[in-house]
């Protein structure tokens, strides 16, 4: 069973969904029991990185998740991968779960090209790292693929972490891994056959 | 490089695709699930559906076609048609919209931008508007296009970035059934003053119209049309191959 952490942040529908339809299943849950039993952890999150880690922590599924994080494989996805760093900078500077070394940046401040809007948004090519190609996370995906990101925040200071980056006038982190916690910046879920079939490898870790 | 994307959309009334629709080899040639599994194989970046029922049992039918596409289709959708309070975004985000487009809702209480864009953040929030020539100035238009509001349009897209739109859908009036092109001229003076993504909207014709459109025009970053792509007319995977070959970044 794949449990999704719900902690009242964004919508869940489509990620339910496009889990269901590889046929496994799926529980969207707050419960820290249904955390245990599950094969696998799937932490989403839309919105504030603040708000988003005082709802996390308002559900008290903090302790649960650092615990299971070390036992059965996590993918946070957008801002739930953003939580797994150790702070961010958005609106200050904030504590996260602090699962894989790294910050949370403004990309405004980074971008190359100041002509390039922010946030990012839409469809952008996913470079896998070329010593990471034979990760389980790309099973059934190439380099190149095209995958669907919306943000103005991203991840950096985690280059041995990094699995894949897009290229948005710098290499943003498109992908992550420490142990057998995972994080993508993109949407999987929005990201058409090529999220599914990343999903579908993640599912079968 | 982030791609630009290519939209289509579906306007949908009393659970049907309405306006030019000419589907070859579908089941249902006005059902919306199936249109909207034809686009996604065929590598639409994007689905916009609008509701233009104006029936409560329509609404209804409308919010359950969207939940059975959302269950179904994997890409990114957005809704619009008939937004005008919170409820509105609430009950079309549970059914799996990730998007929320504004136009008439906005103009009838401008408050609802900065409400939803604090609540669900800028990404969620499209304004929407249907904008046409005056006597030389970029004008709002209201209720499908038929009142003209007297605001700047212009001035009205960019109060709306600054409110908390996060993406522009720009109408216009004076190209739109046309098919003689974007109006080039408007998303232009749009790019000039609003730095979010802009979906251009009324006037493509043909596949040369897009590569104009990507080219030169560097600002805009999607081409959305209806009736061209539901007639075949231009044929989405052919048209993103085709800007692909002239060098456009597209997603294939």
């Amino acid at each position: 069973m794949i449990a999704i952490v719900d902690y009242g942040v964004g919508n869940l529908f489509s990620l339910s969904s496009s889990v269901q339809s590889l046929g496994a299943e799926v529980c969207v849950t707050g419960c820290a029991q249904d955390l245990r039993t599950a094969s696998h952890i799937l932490l989403p999150g839309v919105g504030a990185f603040a708000d988003a880690m005082a709802k996390l922590e308002g559900t008290g599924l903090i302790p649960v998740l650092k615990e299971e994080a070390a036992r059965k494989p996590l993918l946070g996805i957008c801002l739930g991968m953003q939580l797994l760093f150790e702070k961010s900078y958005e609106y200050g500077e904030h504590t996260g779960l602090g699962l894989i070394p790294g910050s949370v940046c403004p990309l405004a401040d980074d971008l190359r090209d100041p002509a390039l809007k922010v946030p990012h948004i839409g469809w952008n090519a996913l470079q896998i790292v070329p010593d990471r190609q034979a990760d389980p996370l790309f099973r059934y995906v190439r380099s190149g693929e095209y995958v669907y990101y919306v943000h103005s925040y991203y991840a950096k200071d985690c280059a041995a972490s990094t699995l894949a980056v897009s290229d948005y006038s710098i290499p943003v982190t498109g992908a992550v891994r420490s142990g057998l916690v995972y994080g993508t910046q993109f949407h999987p879920e929005k990201s058409g056959d090529t999220g599914l079939r990343l999903l579908k490898a993640f599912v079968e870790l | 490089m982030i791609t630009k994307r290519i939209i289509p959309c579906l306007d949908v009334k009393d659970g049907r695709v309405v306006k030019g629709v000419n589907f070859a080899g579908l089941q249902d040639m006005a059902d919306p699930v199936e249109m909207a599994r034809y686009y996604n194989a065929s590598g639409a970046d994007e689905l916009v559906f609008y509701d233009i029922t104006a029936s409560v049992e329509g609404r209804g039918l409308f919010t359950e076609i969207l939940r059975r596409v959302a269950s179904q289709i994997f890409i990114p959708l957005t809704v619009g048609g008939g937004i005008r309070t919170l409820e509105d975004f609430e009950r079309v985000l549970k059914c799996g919209a990730d998007k929320v487009s504004v136009n008439s809702g906005a103009i009838a209480d401008p408050g609802i931008i900065p409400a939803a864009a604090r609540k669900y953040g800028d990404q969620c929030v499209v304004l929407s508007a249907d904008i046409k020539r005056v006597d030389g100035r970029f004008m709002l238009f209201a209720k499908g296009g038929r009142e003209n509001t007297g605001i700047d349009a212009l001035d009205w897209l960019e109060q709306g970035v600054k409110n908390g739109a996060g993406e522009l859908v720009v109408n216009s009036i004076d190209t739109d059934g046309v098919k003689q092109g974007f109006d080039l001229e408007l998303l232009d003076a749009v790019a000039a003053r609003c730095p979010v993504p802009i979906i251009a909207s009324g006037g493509a014709g043909r596949k040369e119209d897009f590569l104009e459109l990507f080219r030169n025009h560097p600002g805009v970053d999607a081409g959305l049309a209806a009736s061209i792509f539901h007639t075949k007319q231009v044929e989405i995977d052919p048209l993103k191959r085709y800007l692909r070959q002239n060098g456009i970044e597209m997603r294939l």
